[in-house]
């Protein structure tokens, strides 16, 4: 990823926002910023003072904080031990840090309880002890990378309450976000990259989110509307009584999937929504077979398919697109043909009998990367060389590939720039009316709500609500995914109403 | 395009020679540094380890080494391919070596009967020790470093008391050696004459064919991917539905099979029996090797030939008045510069690269109607 000409200028006390697509360089220029990657050209200028940032070190004395978009925390450890791991100096490891931690915590409002450990804690809550963390170190600067990615409707409202208390205590926030409407509503500024350079400045204000979207792929606002239903009424996966339970290191038992039970039928995509952690990456996996529920069964058009291993139901036709693609969907260091072969080695055009068609795997690479934009200037490069986006591309084309009859679709446009999150959602609208069916699993509700035909939300390992797609708002949702709404949501003007 | 993904191959292929290459300068550098703090000159060293070490009867001295280690390499390669660190290679072919040469010391069939029993019998037993590590590590997780050091220990004993007068062993005339009973001369492995520069093992043919399967298996067939999937990233092989547990039980027994037949070069061609002097610690030696040569089958023969080559000589030049520590100091040094050098050289190759991608992708977007000509 490389960056050219990037002008930026974030003026002291306001939160500016950086927008752009993935691949555009925004990753690149945070990383120079945190001085974790030096520029070949140019200069950056603290306050006034031109410095020169060889590593975080630097950046954290220059007063350059970052809270990562993957959490860089302890599980094991106390809010307190977390904060000041590996800044000891600063005020100790006892009360002088203890009442540091609260100082800042009454400051800016972030609510923190030093003594509590860490595991019990809720990712808005995690997030918050990453932000102390970055105060406590002493940083006027904070950059925070897709913030609010893991947040519900809710969460991500007061994370903004959050930082406006910054903005106030004169503290300057950069703010790196796809969701355009949460860029509009909480920064002062706006710049936008793209193709490693930036566009322009924009004000807010004067601003719609259509204009934004036009400056950063110079091309409309892409939505996830799905046009009309083509549910048939052939089931195609129907999942019953999943049970799942595991026994922690505390011999207590915790159970994570109870009870689930669903049908999606041909040209169907079931949505499910929930905050991160309720279960969901676990029934994926138990879908596909990576993990064995310890009850219940599992039929794919018609076959049971509960006791069968990973790779004949892979071949069976169950598309994976993993939540985490690094983890579980490619091999990073292995060029890209490799990575087509990727999970199908046993099909059409990889192998013929026990042996691998190399050059069948090659030409079919080139293939998915003309009919699914990946850019890339060949197949001989290695998958960690890619943007995120183009990763996620060449998943789905792979995945496509192979003519699934169940695509299980785990946050398929989670950081994925806008271009390429418009032809994922063609793509699976597309194998939706050839009657695919597809469990989608996002954090995203707008995509949810957007591509699926029929909603399911869960909590604690519970399908608790269902809802219609058509009529209801990403804010009745986000309060069913918070356990405090069960049963078929309807919209209503009052909240309370979609409870039952 | 086509252009674009050749340059990068051969920018892969120059910076695959660039990691071992520095290696050697740096070993060279040390070596010479160390020679002249004994007050000796490095030049005349270097200039004898060469003449004497390209003296023919040194070209088959070195090939019948290299034979034994190319084994030894590739056998710890096929685990580190895996990502498993198979320690007890070592013990692997002691004990395989020792079985082998019992069984053969009591065939009295004809060769081509006896010969490839004796090999069967070898890799069998090798693959049998691995397996133990194998099983304990994918039922009950126990790491397979730990567990391979103690098998080492304990094939170590079990070879002791067995190699014993009475027991599956007989004193030899001298009174001197103790050693398993002597293959007869039909079970000798053929050799090539090559007149007063001695006689090169035939089983470098064997190991010849040992890589080119290697070679074949891992990067041409759909086992081999699987294997090298889960080197790559386990949490990948699962969800793409390779058992990473059978993968891992699978490679231990091909790793140790192919262990089995490190001890053959000198039990067929050589020794013939099975005495209380086999050469010991090749299962080491292994590693360095296979390190060296990157797992891969071709470098692994050329760090196989390049530590023949260093034995030979360094042992001559303990006659010509040098330490003989010298081999230990030059074989430590390239091992820890290699495994710098690699991680060095790696990282720096996939930054590069992404840097490449980075500025072809830019350089596209710039004239996207000449993508074709771009670069």
């Amino acid at each position: 990823m490389a960056n050219r000409d990037i002008d930026i200028t974030v003026a002291a006390g306001t939160v500016h926002a950086l927008c752009g697509e993935n691949g555009a360089g925004k990753s690149t220029l945070m990383k120079i910023l945190y001085g974790m990657q030096q520029p070949d050209e140019g200069t950056i200028t603290v306050s006034g003072e031109r410095v020169v940032l060889n590593n975080p070190a630097d950046a954290i004395a220059r007063g350059i904080g970052m809270v990562h978009q993957h959490f860089m925390l302890a599980d094991n450890l106390t809010v307190l031990e977390n904060v000041v791991l590996g800044a000891e100096k600063l005020h100790g490891i006892g009360a002088g840090a203890r009442a540091r931690i609260k100082e800042i915590s009454e400051a800016y409002g972030l609510n923190v309880r030093p003594d509590v450990l860490l595991e019990q804690l809720g990712v808005a809550d995690r997030q918050r002890v990453e932000i102390l963390k970055v105060l406590y170190r002493g940083a006027k600067t904070l950059i925070l990378d897709e913030p609010t990615a893991v947040l519900v409707p809710q969460e991500v409202d007061a994370l903004f309450d959050n930082l406006r208390e910054l903005k106030a205590e004169g503290l300057t926030v950069i703010f790196i976000s796809h969701k355009l409407g949460e860029v509009l509503s909480v920064a002062d500024e706006i710049t936008v990259i793209r193709r490693g350079t930036t566009v322009g400045t924009v004000d807010p204000r004067h601003t719609t989110s259509k204009q934004l979207a036009e400056l950063m792929v110079g091309s409309e606002l892409p939505t996830p509307e799905t046009e009309e239903s083509t549910v048939t009424d052939v089931p195609m996966l129907k999942v019953s009584g999943l049970h799942l339970s595991q026994t922690d290191l505390d011999g207590v038992e915790r159970i994570i999937l109870d009870e689930i039970g669903f049908t999606i039928h041909k040209g169907e995509v079931l949505g499910i929504a929930g905050v991160e952690g309720n279960g969901q990456s676990e029934l994926v996996e138990a879908i596909v077979g990576i993990r064995e529920p310890d009850a219940g069964s599992i039929t794919l058009d018609g076959t049971d398919i509960s006791r069968v291993p990973t790779r004949r139901r892979r071949e069976a036709g169950v598309g994976y697109i993993p939540e985490d693609r690094h983890r579980h969907g490619l091999l990073l260091e292995a060029p890209l043909w490799e990575n087509r072969i990727l999970g199908h080695v046993t099909e059409k055009p990889n192998s013929r009998g026990r042996l691998l068609d190399i050059r069948g795997a090659r030409a079919d690479t080139e293939r998915i990367i003309q009919a699914y934009d990946v850019r890339t200037p060949g197949i001989e490069v290695t998958a960690a060389s890619l943007s995120g986006g183009n990763q996620q591309k060449l998943i789905v084309g792979r995945e496509m590939s192979h003519a699934p009859k169940l695509l299980i679709a785990a946050h398929p446009t989670r950081g994925v720039d806008v271009g390429a999150q418009a032809a994922i959602w063609d793509h699976i609208r597309e194998a939706r009316r050839e009657g695919l069916a597809v469990l989608l699993i996002s954090a995203d509700l707008d995509e949810l709500i957007g591509l699926s035909d029929t909603l399911r939300v869960m909590y604690r390992g519970r399908l608790v609500a269902d809802a219609d797609p058509a009529t209801i708002t990403p804010e009745e949702l986000g309060s069913a995914m918070t356990g405090a709404a069960s049963g078929h949501l309807e919209h209503a003007e009052n909240d309370e109403d979609g409870a039952r | 395009m086509k252009k674009l993904t050749q340059r990068i191959d051969r920018e892969r292929l120059l910076l695959g020679i660039a990691a071992p290459l520095l290696a050697i300068v740096a070993a060279i550098i040390v070596t010479t540094l160390v020679i002249l703090a004994t007050g000796k000159n490095p030049g005349d060293a270097f200039s004898d380890m060469v003449t004497y070490g390209t003296a023919s009867d040194s070209q088959v001295y070195i090939l019948n080494k290299a034979t034994t280690y190319y084994l030894a390499g590739v056998a710890v390669a096929i685990g580190f391919r895996m990502n498993l660190f198979n320690i007890g290679v070592d013990g692997q072919y002691r004990i395989a070596a020792f079985f082998a040469a019992v069984l053969g010391g009591a065939l009295t069939t004809p060769g081509w009967i006896s010969i490839p029993l004796i090999i069967l019998c070898a890799m069998g037993t090798g693959a049998l020790w691995a397996a133990i590590a194998g099983i304990l590590k994918v039922t009950r997780g126990v790491s397979e470093v730990i567990s391979t050091i103690m098998l080492n220990s304990i094939a170590t004993a079990i070879i002791a008391y067995l190699l014993q007068p009475g027991k599956l062993a007989e004193l030899q005339s001298g009174g001197t050696v103790v050693s398993t009973k002597p293959l007869p001369k039909d079970s000798y492995f053929f050799s090539f004459d090559t007149g007063p520069a001695g006689e090169l093992w035939g089983f470098i043919v064997i190991a010849v064919l040992v890589g080119i399967a290697y070679w074949f298996v891992l990067g041409r067939t759909r086992f081999g991917f699987d294997l090298r999937t889960v080197g790559q990233s386990e949490s990948a092989a699962s969800a793409s539905g390779v058992s990473v547990k059978k993968m891992v039980a699978t490679s231990m027994v091909i790793s140790g099979a192919v262990a089995g037949l490190i001890g053959m070069p000198t039990l067929l061609n050589d020794s013939h029996q099975f005495s209380n002097d086999f050469p010991s610690g090749i299962g080491f030696t292994g590693i360095a090797i296979a390190l060296l040569g990157r797992n891969h089958p071709v470098g692994i023969a050329l760090g196989a030939l390049l530590w023949g080559f260093l034995e030979r000589t360094t042992n001559h030049l303990e006659f010509q008045g040098y330490d003989k520590e010298i081999l230990g100091v030059i074989q430590g040094v390239i091992v820890l510069c290699v495994v710098i050098a690699y991680e060095v050289v790696r990282r720096y190759g996939l930054r590069r690269q992404q840097q490449r991608v980075g500025a072809e992708l830019a350089a596209q977007a710039a004239a996207p109607t000449q993508k074709q000509e771009v670069a």
